[in-house]
């Protein structure tokens, strides 16, 4: 049953009418299940196939505006129906669909040509913010915390990041576009409840604009259990990903800032700002 | 059964599912409920805005665990990762029993997300029974299973399906969460009585009851739960409130889900038959040994 209910629908949302044999879909339903007098066998398990290919493209469309936007409904159904033809849901939660979609999106590409890099990196701001709603957060790391470490010491300090903390380097100012997407799906939906049609109309034709090409860093966190995107300088994040790597916070210091492009001092005062407004955020924990 | 020992001695009356839509009335008026049912699934997580949502509900409200993807058929047994969540979760919200589906939904790793019909066959009977008495030894609290809604019926099947779940009840010792909705719906798209069903479950097994809403197709009935409660189900909550006595009673709203007093007073309707029930003096249902069937 089983092979039945799982496999894709027609192109009019309908089960297919051919077993992979070349039987007709209706003799091997027939095996299966018991027809009524109002539904045939066939019918009666259509209604499971329908049913689990709406629920599960429905979750992925909810968790996927970006990529729908570049692509248009059409094209993201038919690559969320091939990724999960090649990656069906292995959770017991619909939560974790989208997890492997910008692995698949990147090995796969003909789904998403021209734009796959720009939906590579989509996929991995959207999978981001999935990650950042519910992951685990650890006791902050607090000034007192550091005060007990002697100052000789501190150097060689092992800071933690909050496991929720998404850092993401893109090719694409994926945040940006993300915002305006959410935007223009506000206005669509406040517009539904008007009565303004040509509004609508302008609305529905004016696409969200494809964001150009431009190296971003990017923090996904949260704040309050809400979920903010914050733009990070390329030395920010560097000194963030090497202290996730497990380096001491010299080593960070050194593999985060560039040699010699400013004063000591310079940097000296720009990473005191970071770390401050990073303990402000609760980015920095106790590591276990 | 007002208390039993498949609902941990409770008389929770009649309560609600917790719902997104519903989280900021919830927490800012605080409005009185008897107990809120969550859904297991959506709070097996490490942390976020679910579980501090959950704490709060759980300060002021009572909360029963209700489960979508356990699968208690299922032939691989229950899944050891998603048993240990669900204890973590069950240690937090205290919730007297645990209630999921008399279905399964996964295959080799794979999940349908869905609440798939069993064959109801002996076989399937007693691996399911051992799923259960598997689950309530590691959780360490009463579990009771639900019948769920039905599009298809299987040739390999040796009974009926309200066999079957006695049956499985009986040979796992645990407790029914009887959907009235669902009999509703599965008698409808299979042609046998609703009544029939009520009559011939074990009715001192009950430990809970959900009502919800349902939507008619032209040649079938679809579970939705996204419409207030249709009046032949009704008519059937009081059959079976009649039967099995005043139970702890849910309604399932989670799709189009309207305001929160619009949810809460359509559950609260289920009042009227719980009073018609204590009028008439119901005597507590009796256990009946199991007719065999075999």
């Amino acid at each position: 049953m089983w092979r039945v209910i799982s496999r894709p629908l027609t192109a009019d949302s309908r089960m297919q009418s051919r077993w992979t044999d070349g039987r007709a879909t209706s003799t091997v339903a027939a095996q299966i299940a018991k027809p009524n007098d109002r539904l045939t066998s066939f019918e009666r398990l259509e209604i499971y196939n329908r049913m689990y290919w709406f629920r599960v493209l429905d979750s992925l469309y909810e968790d996927c505006p970006g990529l729908r936007a570049v692509l248009g409904d059409t094209k993201f159904i038919r690559l969320a129906e091939a990724y999960l033809v090649k990656y069906p849901s292995g959770s017991f939660t619909l939560r974790n669909l989208p997890g492997r979609l910008a692995h698949f999106i990147r090995t796969t590409p003909r789904h998403t040509r021209p734009h796959t890099a720009l939906c590579h990196d989509l996929a991995r701001f959207e999978w981001a913010r999935v990650e950042v709603f519910d992951t685990a957060s650890r006791p902050l790391f607090t000034i007192d915390d550091l005060l007990d470490v002697p100052p000789a010491r501190q150097g060689k300090l092992k800071l933690a990041l909050q496991p929720y903390l998404q850092l993401l380097r893109l090719d694409y100012p994926v945040d940006d576009f993300i915002l305006a997407v959410k935007q223009r799906e506000a206005q669509l939906l406040r517009g539904e409840a008007s009565n303004a049609p040509t509004e609508q109309r302008r609305l529905r034709e004016k696409k969200t604009k494809r964001p150009p090409r431009a190296r971003t860093h990017v923090a996904v966190h949260r704040l309050d259990s809400q979920i903010y995107f914050k733009r990070l300088e390329p030395a920010a994040y560097r000194i963030l990903t090497a202290l996730r790597a497990g380096a001491t916070l010299e080593q960070a210091l050194a593999t985060g800032i560039p040699r010699a492009k400013k004063s000591r001092s310079d940097w000296a005062a720009k990473v005191q700002g970071w770390f401050r407004n990073w303990m402000e955020l609760g980015w920095l924990c106790r590591r276990e | 059964m007002p208390a039993n020992k498949f609902n941990g001695y409770t008389d929770y009356g009649i309560g609600i599912g917790l719902r997104i839509p519903h989280y900021e009335h919830i927490l800012s008026r605080k409005p009185s409920v008897d107990w809120f049912e969550i859904i297991s699934e959506n709070f097996m997580v490490d942390g976020g805005r679910p579980l501090e949502v959950l704490d709060q509900i759980l300060a002021q409200y009572q909360v029963v665990q209700h489960g979508v993807a356990m699968y208690f058929g299922a032939a691989a047994g229950p899944n050891k990762e998603h048993l240990r969540r669900l204890k973590t979760l069950t240690k937090r919200t205290k919730t007297p029993w645990l209630t999921d589906h008399l279905c399964w939904g996964s295959v080799d790793g794979t999940f349908s997300h869905d609440l798939l019909p069993m064959p109801y066959t002996f076989a399937a009977a007693k691996q399911t029974a051992a799923n259960i008495r598997q689950v309530r030894d590691t959780l360490e609290i009463p579990i009771a299973v639900e019948n769920v809604s039905s599009y298809t019926e299987f040739h390999v099947s040796e009974m009926t399906e309200w066999e079957f779940l006695s049956e499985v009840v009986e040979l796992a010792d645990c407790g029914i969460l009887l959907d009235v909705n669902n009999i509703y719906v599965s008698a409808k798209n299979h042609g046998f009585s609703a009544y029939d069903y009520i009559d011939n479950v074990p009715h001192h097994r009950v430990a809970q009851m959900h009502i919800a809403g349902h939507t008619k197709f032209e040649k079938y009935i679809l579970d939705t739960h996204d419409h207030p409660v249709l009046d032949p189900v009704w008519k059937l909550y009081a059959h079976a409130t009649k039967l099995c006595g005043v139970t702890a009673t849910l309604l399932e709203w989670d799709d189009k889900i309207p305001s929160f007093d619009e949810v809460h007073n359509e559950a609260l309707k289920a009042n009227e038959f719980i009073a018609q029930a204590r009028e008439a003096k119901i005597p507590v249902p009796q256990k009946i040994s199991r007719t065999k069937i075999r």
